[in-house]
């Protein structure tokens, strides 16, 4: 794959970094940078993130990141937080977020009885199925991803696929040149590889 | 469905990982980041490396260490061993950590938990504990210092604080079961599994594949860890694998 012009959105959120170093074991390497122009020249832009849901909101309005991100043409992937602020509103913090795509993001509820001993966060290997964005492909359904969080996205119309814990969520979404993961890509092994690989391909 | 996950742990000295493992053809003998790739193709789940440094250079090696590993590993990892201080997980974040652990300085400072979770996400902060069981009773003494030094805390309310301070998931060795190869303390995880609502990681007792099965069957674990039977080749992960799946527990 030829080298391309990669922008990792550099805000207050962590685990900026492993994106990049996901890229580098593709040959490929992101810019982490907060600059618009270099935002909005790029030609893949990824918005990662590891955080809490109001304060980065409120970092990325004051910055004006938020309406910048809205208005991006070429292909643009959230990660985990950065999926979730991609959504119309969290419970975390009963925040508004930047409403790219319907679904809401609500706390996991452990079940009562918990019979199975579920854990919030979710952490660790869960499967994606219903695959429907370009983002994957046959060979990817079913497989297992990283995932570590405690709130989620619901089902919707942008679904682009379907995890199961406590209940069936979102692990990916999808609206025109908007992609999203719940789950670590960066750090999911060979099949997270397969995710990022299928998004520069794009 | 959420897979039971296996983690094999590498002890590291001044940036290597401790002699006699002979997992596999290595090139180097001795490269943390060759033998964590090993495993990572072979389907371990995460992986902890531990650092048993003293010194202040062995220090620097070990974050710079983190930072290879970072850069080459595709799956998460944890790290722990002298990290006393916020500075101490902040350089082994920006090394590219996904978690770090804390045992001793916890115990120590209850609050550093705190600190962490509120600086970094709960997601970051596993909090270790290593306890062994009373003569009498249903309680663990938790220890420090590699179980050399016994504390006034007791297993099961120090992981209940321990979760409501932050931390995104507790890493129980049991002294008594460590080392000896005769199962995990499948008693003290359920109970412990059945306090908590954060992820429990088993630890401390490996000899067989059953004993991972009864960790997550019986004790109700989350994810189990171990040492030298993956180092040792005693147990390979993509044969625990196999074995776990055969038996109903679902792994990825």
């Amino acid at each position: 794959m030829t080298k391309q012009n990669i922008v990792i959105i550099k805000y207050n959120a962590g685990n900026i970094r492993s994106v990049n170093n996901a890229l580098l074991r593709l040959e490929q390497e992101g810019e982490i940078t907060a600059d618009p122009e270099k935002i909005i020249k790029a030609d893949k832009v990824i918005f990662p993130g590891v955080g809490e849901a109001s304060t980065t909101m409120k970092h990325l309005n004051e910055t004006g990141l938020a309406d910048l991100i809205k208005t991006l043409t070429q292909p643009v992937l959230g990660i985990c937080l950065g999926m979730q602020l991609m959504g119309s509103h969290s419970e975390e913090g009963d925040v508004n977020c930047l409403g790219i795509f319907d679904e809401k993001v609500k706390k996991f509820q452990l079940p009562d009885p918990n019979s199975q001993n579920l854990k919030i966060p979710q952490m660790g290997w869960n499967q994606i199925t219903d695959l429907k964005s370009d983002l994957f492909d046959v060979s990817l359904e079913g497989k297992y991803v990283y995932f570590v969080h405690s709130y989620y996205v619901a089902l919707g119309s942008d679904t682009a696929a379907t995890t199961n814990y406590i209940h069936p969520y979102s692990s990916a979404l999808q609206r025109d040149n908007f992609f999203a993961t719940q789950f670590h890509p960066e750090k999911s092994g060979p099949v997270g590889e397969k995710i990022l690989k299928n998004f520069l391909k794009l | 469905m959420l897979a039971k996950r296996i983690i094999p742990c590498l002890d590291i000295k001044d940036g290597m990982t401790v002699k006699g493992i002979k997992f596999v053809e290595l090139k180097t003998v001795g490269d943390p980041v060759e033998l964590a790739a090993a495993y990572a193709d072979q389907g371990a789940d995460e992986l902890v490396f531990l650092d048993i440094t003293a010194s202040h250079e062995g220090r620097k090696t070990f974050v710079d260490l983190v930072h290879r590993i970072a850069r080459h590993i595709n799956i998460p990892f944890t790290v722990g061993g002298g990290i006393s201080e916020l500075s101490d997980a902040e350089a082994l974040l920006n090394a590219g950590a996904d978690k770090i652990s804390i045992n001793s300085s916890a115990v120590r400072n209850p609050q550093l938990i705190d600190d962490m979770a509120k600086n970094f996400g709960s997601q970051f902060v596993v909090v270790a504990i290593d306890a062994k069981k009373e003569e009498t009773g249903n309680e663990w003494a938790v220890t420090v210092n590699g179980g050399r030094i016994f504390t006034e805390k007791r297993l099961f309310s120090w992981a209940r604080e321990a979760e409501q301070r932050g931390a995104g998931e507790i890493l129980f060795t049991s002294m008594d079961h460590d080392g000896v190869k005769q199962g995990f303390a499948n008693e003290a995880l359920a109970q412990l599994s059945d306090d908590l609502s954060i992820p429990i990681i088993a630890s401390g007792g490996a000899g067989n594949m059953q004993h991972f099965k009864d960790a997550f069957e019986l004790g109700k674990a989350d994810a189990a860890l171990a040492a030298s039977v993956f180092h040792y080749n005693e147990i390979s992960v993509p044969q625990l694998k196999e074995y776990l799946r055969k038996e109903g527990i679902t792994v990825r």
